[in-house]
């Protein structure tokens, strides 16, 4: 209950920044981050809590936008439509890779998602209808709610963070998070305790694709524009497994805790130093922590917590 | 689309250079992963490395082969560190490690990147050699010299690193730990030893890789991702560990590119690979020559 | 008496290597089976290919009037077969109760709180009471052997194969293992025993079958089984 409550507060308190004379610039910053507390909580639901390591966060992520755009040119679908849409679309192509690949290794799984974010981008360059390589220019529609269309896209993001956040917090506490721990611990040691492998990692690779498709949907509208260099772009890839690896990949929190934290890394680093630097610092943290701390920010908190008693 | 006998013998052609060239830049991971079961996917992004290195060093009047091969023992001591730093972290600590050295390679690898990026920028970069450019007239078919060097240093690796494995003592202990380790530990060898020593040849051969990538055609630093699936096409298509299936299976993979790339163009002869990994892994996943 | 396990000409190769070769079986319900052999004699493939971690290329595998031999080994402990694993694999991140939630949860469909209750009642009856909620990663090696056990337990087995549970134990810890084992084939649970600890299997077996290179060479009684020459030459060497 105390959970709904914070979410229900959370909510509420968007809405209330959205409708006051803050700077604008902050939505801009803050919808950003909020796509990589998504993206990050989509991505750990499969490979903190399974141990499938998705290599490819960004063909989820931009097969979401696309999906967006091509229901925006074509039938001028609503914003909530094109979300839903592109997360099933994502959906269905984590369906479709898990089917092929998660029955074996999880190394080969890794790879297949780079196979599919290369595929992928080669299919929507090739595109014209989505404006090829050179991309396309959207024109947003104009919106009543909130006086500016980034506000409202905040708090729609916001909306889906709660959500994603949410669903990670049911798997992780049900019976399904039980059975995928379980794989991760030792998979063949779950299976001989009847655990139906790969129905669970299915599940999760199919909702943590749904995820990322839904953080990605509202990114045409975001730019007012689409390419696939920018919507394939590797800093997706490397966030989406950099975050929850270093926030923490045990709790649904740590995703959130790392996507906060980096995601304000990079926004100063970019201003500060330089675009590439800021994903090199991403790079270098995420190996940093793979080696050292293993458990997150999440784990040496508790380590703290433990020693300071 | 023309279909005609000459343009699939001359894709044929090409598909077979290629393929030992492919060979030749996976038989560093058929060790590092299929032998030693290491997470390697760090592996093309250290050749593409290698091949910027020997970029540099043509700069300096060297022919890229000769770079290649003198950059080979600086690259078998970074493959000893890795190793050696990959195994403290992650090997020694058991089975956590999947998730982890996983990761662990996908960062290393986006390192490279990026760093190659921050370096040489992301523009395509070429060396020169006297070889590169001009062509072997075969009867109707015109073949690049380029490919006829790296298809002959390609085999020139892969075999003696087949003959090195089948023949010497250290090469036998090598395929000897991939099959069963304690009983090697038990005989007196030290296995992280030899592991060792076998990650730093993988790697001192993607040095000498890495020069052949850049003769064969400009690099860029985002190629990493690419040889991936190259890379692990050749290895799995292959069976982890074999050797001889290297070069079939970079055969195969080379020939099937080669004629989509004639038929189909060039946006779609990278898919070729991934295409193939993933059909190897659904019907054979132990790979033609596997064990 | 039916056999609750029928195993008839289970053959597996892997590349060109025979694991098994034509190897047929039958256990009868309640009955406590030993199965010995040396070391890579296929006694492991053979429990792999009767829990469904693979899968025979020939033959079948009938368990309880079923065929199972293309069932995914979730579905056969489902149906009641367990087994615990030579070399231990604990859930590491779970504490040694909560190892044992998992098959109560996925194999006996059992609600939270039913759940905890029959995993303490294991724990309880295998001397890991104490340890219900430490770390399973903290375990010394016999605990985890236990632990092993007590999670084929928690799955409600019809059939537990145990897979070398006394390897490198003290004879102390030996004893304490057989006297579950025993306690287990009490309460009505068919046991099929891998060791190579020959004063266990022939305490605790019925009926003993040894195997050599893939095929049985002699099955029978385990004193019968002690005495036979082929039985010792295969231990022994030729």
């Amino acid at each position: 209950m105390k959970y709904w409550a914070s979410v229900a507060a959370l909510l509420v308190l968007a809405v209330v920044v959205a409708l006051a004379p803050t700077n604008d610039y902050f939505f801009y910053a803050a919808f950003v981050v909020l796509q990589f507390v998504v993206l990050a909580t989509a991505w750990n639901i499969l490979g903190g809590y399974a141990g499938y390591v998705n290599f490819g966060a960004g063909a989820f992520f931009a097969i979401g936008a696309y999906t967006a755009v091509v229901l925006f040119k074509s039938i001028g679908a609503p914003l909530a439509v094109q979300i839903v849409a592109g997360a099933a679309v994502s959906a269905l192509l984590g369906f479709g890779v898990g089917l092929l690949t998660l029955r074996l290794r999880g190394i080969f799984f890794a790879i297949a998602t780079v196979a599919v974010t290369f595929v992928l981008e080669t299919m929507m360059i090739n595109w014209r209808y989505v404006g090829g390589a050179t991309g396309l220019q959207l024109v947003r529609p104009p919106v009543e709610l909130f006086g500016t269309y980034t506000r409202m896209l905040f708090v729609v993001m916001a909306i889906v963070a709660l959500a994603a956040v949410s669903v990670a917090r049911y798997v992780q506490d049900s019976w399904i998070g039980r059975g995928l721990r379980a794989i991760r611990d030792s998979e063949e040691a779950a299976e001989c305790s009847g655990v139906p492998t790969l129905k669970l990692k299915l599940f999760a690779c199919t909702i943590s694709g749904a995820l990322m498709g839904a953080a990605g949907a509202p990114m045409p509208m975001y730019l007012a524009f689409i390419e696939p260099a920018s919507s394939f772009s590797l800093n997706y890839s490397v966030s989406a497994l950099a975050m929850p690896m270093i926030g923490g990949t045990a709790h649904w929190i740590g995703p959130v805790l790392g996507a906060l934290l980096l995601a304000t890394i990079q926004q100063v680093v970019t201003v500060t130093i330089s675009g590439e630097i800021n994903v090199l610092v991403i790079g270098v943290l995420l190996v940093v922590f793979v080696v050292a701390a293993p458990d997150g920010v999440l784990g040496l908190f508790k380590r703290w917590l433990r020693s300071s008693r | 689309m023309i279909f005609s006998l000459d343009l699939l013998t001359e894709a044929l052609i090409f598909g077979v250079l290629l393929g030992c060239f492919y060979a030749a830049v996976s038989i560093g991971l058929s060790v590092s992963f299929g032998l030693l079961d290491v997470p390697n996917v760090a592996h093309p992004a250290v050749m593409v490395f290698g091949s910027y290195l020997t970029f540099v060093l043509t700069g300096y009047g060297l022919d890229p082969i000769v770079a290649g091969v003198l950059l080979m023992p600086a690259f078998f001591v970074l493959g000893v560190l890795i190793y050696r730093f990959y195994y403290e972290s992650f090997e020694k600590r058991g089975s956590e490690a999947g998730v982890r050295g996983l990761a662990f390679f996908f960062g290393v690898a986006f390192i490279i990147e990026i760093g190659l990026i921050l370096g040489f920028g992301v523009d395509q970069r070429s060396v020169q050699a006297a070889y590169i450019g001009s062509s072997w007239a075969l009867g109707d078919y015109r073949i690049p010299y380029r490919m006829l060097v790296a298809f002959g240093v390609a085999l020139v690796l892969t075999f003696g690193l087949t003959l090195y494995l089948a023949r010497t003592f250290t090469g036998r202990a090598i395929k000897a730990v991939a099959q069963d380790e304690p009983a090697l530990r038990l005989m007196g060898a030290n296995p992280v030893r030899i592991k060792q020593w076998a990650f730093g040849i993988a790697t001192g051969v993607s040095a000498l890789a890495g020069a052949m990538l850049i003769i064969v055609s400009p690099v860029e630093p985002a190629m990493d991702r690419l040889y991936i699936g190259r890379t692990f096409c050749v290895v799995v298509l292959a069976g982890l560990g074999s050797m001889t299936g290297t070069l079939a299976a970079g055969l195969i993979l080379g020939v099937s590119e080669s004629i989509v790339l004639m038929f189909l163009g060039a946006s779609w002869a990278p898919a070729v690979a991934f295409g193939l990994l993933l059909i190897a892994l659904g019907v054979r996943p132990q790979g033609l020559f596997g064990r | 008496m039916a056999a609750l396990l029928q195993i008839s000409s289970v053959s597996k190769h892997f590349g060109g290597f025979t694991a098994l070769a034509e190897v047929s079986l039958a256990i009868g319900e309640g009955e406590r089976f030993g199965l010995i052999g040396p070391n890579g004699s296929g006694k492991t493939t053979l429990i792999n290919c009767v829990s469904g971690s693979l899968r025979n290329e020939s033959g079948s595998i009938v368990f309880n009037g079923e065929e199972v031999s293309r069932l995914p080994a979730y579905v056969r402990t489902r149906r009641g077969i367990a087994r615990s694993f030579q070399i231990p694999r604990p859930f590491r991140t779970m504490s040694v109760l909560e190892n044992l939630l998992v098959p109560s949860a996925y194999v006996a469909h059992l609600k939270d709180v039913d759940a905890e209750a029959q995993a303490r009642d294991i724990l309880r009856r295998i001397g890991l009471a104490d340890k219900a909620d430490t770390p399973s990663s903290a375990l010394s090696q016999v605990e985890l052997r236990k632990l092993e056990l007590a999670r084929a337990m928690a799955a409600r087995p019809k059939l537990l194969i145990s897979d070398e549970t006394m390897a490198g134990l003290s004879g102390a810890e030996v004893e304490e293992m057989l006297k579950i084992l025993f306690a287990l084939n009490e309460a009505g649970i068919t046991i099929i025993m891998i060791e190579h600890i020959m004063q266990a299997v022939m305490r605790f077996s019925q009926r003993v079958v040894c195997l050599d290179a893939g095929r049985i060479i002699c099955e029978g009684t385990p004193a019968s089984i002690v005495q036979n020459p082929d039985v010792q030459k295969a231990y022994l060497g030729a």
